[in-house]
């Protein structure tokens, strides 16, 4: 029951999305944008500094992720379906869990296309682990918009949404961004220091599994009038 | 105001006032000598920091799912004293860390934690006064998240190099340096404590205020 209103609510998003492709398309553009600005202000003469590459795919992804989440809702919002989507006879939870379901495909799709941008502009080695990355990418976007979906969601009713979604974000996902940029940066590496990688990526996950459900039991009550 | 309210506000003036005598009285630390005495306003006030971060918290958990509107105000104060007590810290702390670490900001685990903590106390004042109608939840899960928070921010942090002192200093001081910082430490627990029920009565007028203005409209 629980899974197939999870499912309906991931197909409607979706469905809506491959229609209009609007978010997709913006916040696609709004990322590889970030990517350039930060490529012609670091890289000189052909070579960008060490670190950079996995801190401005982090940064692209985390601004893109809020264009995103902030244009998931604000279409519920006009659309007023919104509250048909409350009222819809699934647990409340399920309906958060679609949404999050729905901005996790977003947001892979457009890392599918950042990550050899990013390797290409900044000449880092990003696809040599290609395993590790996609775990790194997975976990990290997953945390990312675990907090996201749950705070678009509650800022709808909000008048000032657009400003507020960013000033609530980004000090709740500070870890995720360190681990993400962290965990990039090892495979930069010319020694996989497999160990370290483990951490990062244990610590993702815990926080992913705390975030997650954290969400899940407060959906309910943030979205109760 | 209940009868305690003025008699203790006075004695906090006193002993504010006091304190600066206090801590001149304290012997010179060998290694930092002046500059370290910061410590005695430094620690406080960052402990106090902790303390309303920790009450705003537990107040907006208990909001969100009891719904008590009572535990909104007392969360709502917490978080204005989360910012003061917090902004003291941050202030103190890197005049201190300039003349002992020899730069203005590291990025420790504690000054870390600390930042995003109260970037989450300054992002919850926000959402209050900016978040219109239906505000009150929207801040109430931002700072169980926020509470939520602060141990991956002080993992992820703790695997960089950390030089802050640890708080297992404290019970070591000699009683020459130990008696001021207890008594500054009573001092800011004295301060939040008067500063948190001012505050709490200010919301509880403003509620009043609220339901009598939708009395009249009726």
């Amino acid at each position: 029951m629980f899974l197939r209103g999870v499912w309906l609510v991931v197909r409607k998003d979706l469905t809506v999305e491959v229609r209009s492709r609007e978010i997709a398309y913006t916040t696609l553009f709004f990322a590889v944008s970030c990517v350039l600005i930060f490529a012609f202000a670091l890289v000189r003469e052909g070579r960008a500094p060490d670190e950079a590459a996995p801190a401005v795919l982090w940064v692209a992804i985390a601004f893109a992720g809020t264009l995103a989440l902030g244009r998931t809702f604000e279409r519920e919002r006009q659309a007023e379906t919104l509250r048909a989507l409350l009222l819809a006879p699934v647990d409340r939870p399920a309906i958060y869990a679609g949404k999050l379901l729905g901005m996790m495909a977003l947001l892979l799709a457009a890392e599918f296309v950042l990550v050899p941008l990013v390797a290409l502009l900044f000449q880092a080695p990003l696809l040599g682990h290609p395993f590790w990355l996609t775990g790194i990418l997975a976990t990290g976007t997953l945390g990312f918009a675990a907090v996201g979906t749950l705070f678009a969601a509650m800022l709808v009713r909000a008048r000032t949404r657009d400003v507020l979604l960013p000033v609530l974000l980004y000090p709740i996902t500070v870890p995720v961004i360190i681990a993400g940029v962290r965990g990039t940066a090892l495979l930069l590496e010319p020694e996989l220091d497999v160990a370290l990688l483990r951490f990062w990526l244990a610590l993702l996950v815990t926080f992913d599994v705390v975030f997650v459900t954290l969400a899940l039991w407060t959906f309910e009550p943030l979205m109760t009038d | 105001m209940p009868k305690w309210f003025l008699p203790a506000a006075a004695l906090c003036g006193v002993m504010f006032v006091a304190s600066p005598v206090v801590i001149a009285g304290a012997p010179y630390e060998s290694t930092m000598g002046l500059v370290q005495k910061i410590f005695y306003f430094h620690m406080p006030a960052a402990v106090m920091f902790l303390v309303s971060a920790v009450i705003c918290g537990v107040a907006s958990a208990r909001f969100l799912f009891r719904g008590d509107p009572a535990q909104d105000r007392l969360g709502w104060a917490a978080a204005e004293l989360t910012v003061l007590f917090g902004i003291i810290a941050l202030v103190t702390g890197p005049l201190w860390a300039r003349k002992a670490w020899g730069v203005w900001w590291q990025w420790d685990v504690r000054l870390t934690s600390s930042l995003m903590g109260w970037m989450v106390a300054v992002a919850y004042l926000l959402v209050r006064k900016y978040g219109g109608p239906g505000s009150e939840k929207l801040a109430a899960g931002l700072a169980l998240f926020g509470m939520a928070n602060v141990p991956f921010v002080y993992i992820s942090v703790n695997y960089w190099r950390t030089i802050h002192p640890t708080t297992s200093v404290v019970p070591t001081l000699p009683t020459s340096m130990g008696g001021p910082l207890w008594f500054c430490f009573a001092t800011f627990l004295l301060l939040l404590v008067l500063l948190l029920r001012l505050r709490v009565r200010l919301g509880e007028a403003h509620a009043r205020l609220d339901a009598l203005h939708l009395a009249l409209d009726e």
